[in-house]
């Protein structure tokens, strides 16, 4: 163990500068092309497939695996792509084990699925390193969309605008385009700036002007963007973080996950990341096991992940629970938190032990703490937005929103889950939507 | 990017991706979804004579022989032709053609050996506005035990005959399909062209028993504790098909005869090897009975991609390409030499290749206590069963050796020029090269 492990508080450079190569190498790293074709040989090319069901985007699975089979793995993300236009990350960070792969029929045979997302990975990267972008933009159509968001939601609706002819501003509030897959995704799930270079092919298709550093309700207004252009998509995701709603929550070392793995994400030198030596994160979902997992690969001793209700209740999936576990952390279920301990910065925090109801049973514990990580859920932010279902923008059929003329996808929008594909199902949906009504 | 559209004697299809003639094309039903789902043409199930339709059996009347993971191989069957009354598939076909104008549709025939037969059923077909006709004589089992099928297809002269009535009272383009249950295919494609047809299509399906029921001691599919022969396709039949086509496409009495290919095509790559030997179109059936029709999807992506990668603008351009490479044994270079290579980084130790090679071939493959795997060139006499046996795709190789070099088994220098048998010392009917 490096002697930097034990360090106390939150530091940099706890490993071996070797040992973050390793750490944050792909998880699953490309099929080879052998591999390929004996993963693709396994598909039975079913009819009606479970798989095309399950995926948000209905990827033409067998037809693209098919293609894959048959030496043809550029036709093969041509298939993908037309479907799912962001098919390159998806294919690394979908849970495929709760969609497509859950789906295949082989899952039911042997409780081994084909292997759908490195496939898809296989065929993309194909297609993507010949620098090949297969669409072309229809005749221009003189009309003009503004996009606000450049996170998953918004690129797939202004690639599929822009292929029908229609001029495409894109503006995002950060410095860079991309939306989570830029900054929130694990960064081993997308090595390499995937996310960069993904952007930068799928902008190929030309006639979408991206506007970074432009925040709705700031510098650019909606009512503003209504008059200047045909119609309005919202991709914004969630912009907010949900409190603990404890007290001395703004103790030194109580953080949000997701702007932890935000700044990890953009890290030039990932040694020069301070992580705690105990670190506690609370959450089930997605967003805690990227935290926690990193915390660990970035040398913290001890990550402790601490969820309210039972394993099995957790947003994260088995696969992604086990991953955190091989790596280390300690998962802890049905406890709540009730305090947190220390002067200015946080040394400790309280839980209670809770029923799945949430009901307490008055036993309680603490956990050493250099360093807490918030990851209990994401919230929508912003001002004049339309008007909301829960506490997301509420739409009808493919993202109309109240307002006419603006529509919104993506985790900004009530229904469907927070996942990137389905972010870019609802990009394309209102897109072609936006489409049909810019014809009339 | 490529153009698929065919012209194929004659008759247009937007890509040369045809359904053959069989139960996906039996019914309007069927073939309307077959051209929704983009296949470029179809041949109608054939149709027989006007009066009481055939019957079938009852029971089974496939059966199947299985590679690993239960992937189809070979199907064999025991129907017969088109059950359904005449009259019911010609409305049908009427109809299809109205609404798919772009498409090809071909009506299969197949009557009783007289004039008489033959001019009734092609006036009636006519009226449906199809693009030309298919004489079925390949059915190799129940339709031949009444003289039809390849019982007529078995005989060049009948061949003949047929086609010459049927050129006589149509004017449709006549495809004859063959049967490949005759020694040499060149006989009644000869009689075929002959007759005056426009083309010829093969293979039909071959006579086959699949398997054999070790408890009832009857071959499958079984009726009642009885089997009959069936006729057999799939993608074992490829290889049979492949070299029928080229003997005819190689044959200077029939050059310029059109080949609609059949037999084992289950993807683009099977298609586009049937178009580089000769054919000018290809029909399926088996693969779109195992994966229904969208297959043609792939085939259609697939082909194209190809084109583009070759820089093929047409269909034509690919047709015929592998026709001046198909040799007899007698013309191939005795001086070109190869030996076996092991790629050590991809091997995966199996030792498939040693146990051929040193159970059944030459001893040419050497191993080591660690399972370490090379090829003695001194041994090996390039027959390629270890590339062959190997599971890993590209693991092992074969590698010319280059003028000059030594052959380490002959001990020879190897030659730059070209020989064969025909002027070889060992050959008594050698004629030396002048
Ligand atoms: C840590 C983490 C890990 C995740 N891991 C996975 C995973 O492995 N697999 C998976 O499928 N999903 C994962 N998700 C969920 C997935 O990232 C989201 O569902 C997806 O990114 C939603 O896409 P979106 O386009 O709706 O929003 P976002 O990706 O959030 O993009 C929204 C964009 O809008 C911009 N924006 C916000 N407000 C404004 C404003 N006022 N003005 C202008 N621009 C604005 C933002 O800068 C951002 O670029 C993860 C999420 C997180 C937080
Ligand atoms: C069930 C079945 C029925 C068939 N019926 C006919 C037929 O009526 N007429 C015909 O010309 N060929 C018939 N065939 C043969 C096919 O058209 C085709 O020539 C043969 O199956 C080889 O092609 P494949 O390997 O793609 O299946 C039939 C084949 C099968 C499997
Ligand atoms: S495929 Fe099966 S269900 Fe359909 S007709 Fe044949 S035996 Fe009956």
């Amino acid at each position: 163990m490096p002697d930097n492990q034990l360090t106390p508080g939150i530091a940099p450079d706890r490993l071996d500068a070797s040992d973050y190569a390793e750490n944050f190498a792909d998880l699953h790293p490309r099929l080879d092309a052998h591999e390929a074709l004996v993963a693709a040989d396994r598909c039975y090319f079913c009819h009606d497939a479970p798989c095309i069901t399950a995926c948000p985007t209905d990827i033409d699975i067998p037809l693209f695996i098919r293609q894959i089979a048959t030496g043809t793995p550029q036709a093969a993300a041509e298939t993908i792509l037309t479907q799912n236009i962001l098919g390159g990350m998806c294919a690394r960070v979908c849970p495929t084990e709760t969609l497509c792969e859950e789906a295949c029929v082989r899952e039911a045979a042997e409780g081994k699925p084909v292997l759908i997302g490195q496939l898809q990975r296989y065929a993309t990267d194909t297609l993507m390193e010949a620098n090949v972008h297969p669409f072309q933009r229809a005749p221009a159509t003189g009309k003009s969309v503004a996009i606000v968001g450049a996170g998953p939601a918004g690129l797939a609706c202004a690639h599929r605008l822009a292929m029908h002819g229609h001029d495409v501003t894109l503006y995002d509030a950060r410095s860079k385009a991309g939306g989570l897959n830029e900054f929130g995704i694990a960064a081993y799930k997308t090595v390499d700036q995937f996310a960069e270079r993904e952007v930068d092919w799928l902008l190929q298709i030309g006639g979408i002007t991206v506007k970074t550093g432009q925040k709705l309700g700031a510098d650019i207004m909606l009512n503003q963007l209504r008059t200047e252009f045909d119609a309005v998509f919202l991709g914004i995701g969630l912009g907010g973080v949900n409190a603990l709603g404890l007290d001395h929550e703004n103790k030194t070392g109580v953080e949000d996950a997701v702007g932890f793995i935000a700044d990890l994400r953009q890290a030039q030198d990932l040694a020069k990341v301070p992580v705690g030596r105990d670190v506690v994160v609370i959450g089930g979902g997605m967003t805690a096991i990227d935290a926690a997992v990193q915390a660990k690969l970035l040398g913290a001793l001890n990550v402790t992940l601490v969820y309210r209700r039972g394993r099995d209740r957790m947003n994260a999936s088995r696969f992604e629970q086990d991953l955190a576990a091989s790596k280390g952390v300690r998962i802890i279920t049905n406890a709540s938190p009730v305090a947190l301990h220390g002067n200015g910065s946080v040394r400790e925090i309280e839980f209670e032990y809770t029923k799945d109801d949430l009901s307490p049973t008055g036993q309680t514990f603490r956990l050493a703490a250099d360093q807490v990580f918030k990851a209990i859920g994401q919230t929508l932010a912003g001002e004049g937005l339309p008007d909301l279902e829960g506490r997301k923008i509420a739409v009808t059929g493919p993202g109309r929103t109240s307002v006419p003329g603006v529509w919104a996808g993506g985790d900004c929008a009530a229904g469907g889950d927070d996942l990137t594909v389905t972010a870019v199902a609802e990009g394309r949906e209102a897109a072609e939507d936006i489409n049909r009504s810019l014809a009339v | 990017m490529a153009s698929l559209a065919s012209n194929f004697a004659g008759i247009s299809s937007p890509n040369p991706f045809w359904l053959a003639s069989a139960p996906p094309t039996d019914k309007e039903y069927n073939v309307r979804r077959a051209f929704e789902a983009g296949w470029g043409g179809v041949v109608w199930k054939t149709l027989g004579e006007d009066g009481p339709p055939i019957v079938n059996v009852n029971g089974p009347r496939y059966g199947a022989i299985w590679g690993a993971d239960r992937r189809l191989l070979g199907l064999n069957n025991i129907e017969l032709i088109t059950d359904r009354p005449l009259q019911v598939n010609l409305d049908e076909m009427a109809r299809v053609k109205k609404d798919y104008p772009d498409r090809a549709l071909i009506a299969s025939l197949m009557v009783p050996v007289d004039e008489d037969s033959w001019k009734i059923i092609l006036d009636r077909v006519l009226e449906t506005g199809c693009d030309g006709v298919e004489l079925n004589f390949g059915c190799p089992h129940g339709m031949s035990e009444r003289g039809m099928g390849s019982a007529v297809g078995q005989v060049p002269d009948y061949v003949q005959q047929v086609t010459e009535w049927c050129k006589k009272h149509s004017d449709l383009p006549v495809i004859v399909k063959l049967t490949p249950n005759i020694t040499d295919i060149r006989k009644p494609a000869q009689a075929a062209h002959d007759g005056g047809a426009d083309a010829v299509s093969l293979i039909n399906t071959i006579n086959s028993i699949t398997s054999v029921n070790l408890d009832s001691f009857a071959p499958e599919p079984t009726i009642d504790g009885k089997g009959a022969h069936g006729g057999y396709c799939g993608p074992a039949v490829k290889p049979i098909a492949l070299n029928m086509v080229a003997e005819i496409a190689r044959s200077p009495s029939l050059s310029g005869l059109p080949i609609s290919g059949i037999g084992g095509i289950t993807t683009w790559r099977d298609a586009a090897e049937f178009l580089a030997l000769g054919a000018g179109n290809v029909q399926v059936c088996t693969a779109a009975m195992t994966y229904g029709f969208k297959i043609v999807q792939e085939m259609i992506s697939g082909l194209s991609q190809y084109m583009d990668e070759k820089g093929f603008r047409s269909v034509d351009e690919i047709v015929g390409r592998a026709v001046p490479n198909c040799s007899d044994w007698q013309h191939l270079n005795l001086n070109y030499v190869t030996k076996a290579r092991i790629n050590q980084d991809l091997c995966i130790k199996c030792g498939r290749c040693y146990a051929a090679c040193e159970d059944t071939s030459h001893q040419a493959i050497s191993m080591t206590p660690d399972r370490v795997f090379d090829v003695i060139d001194a041994e090996c006499v390039a027959c390629n069963l270890c590339v062959n046996v190997c599971p890993v795709e590209s693991c092992i190789t074969m590698e010319e050796l280059q003028p000059g070099t030594v052959d380490e088994r002959t001990g020879k220098v190897v030659e730059k020029d070209y020989a064969n048998w025909t002027t070889h010392p060992n050959n008594p009917g050698s004629c030396a090269a002048e």
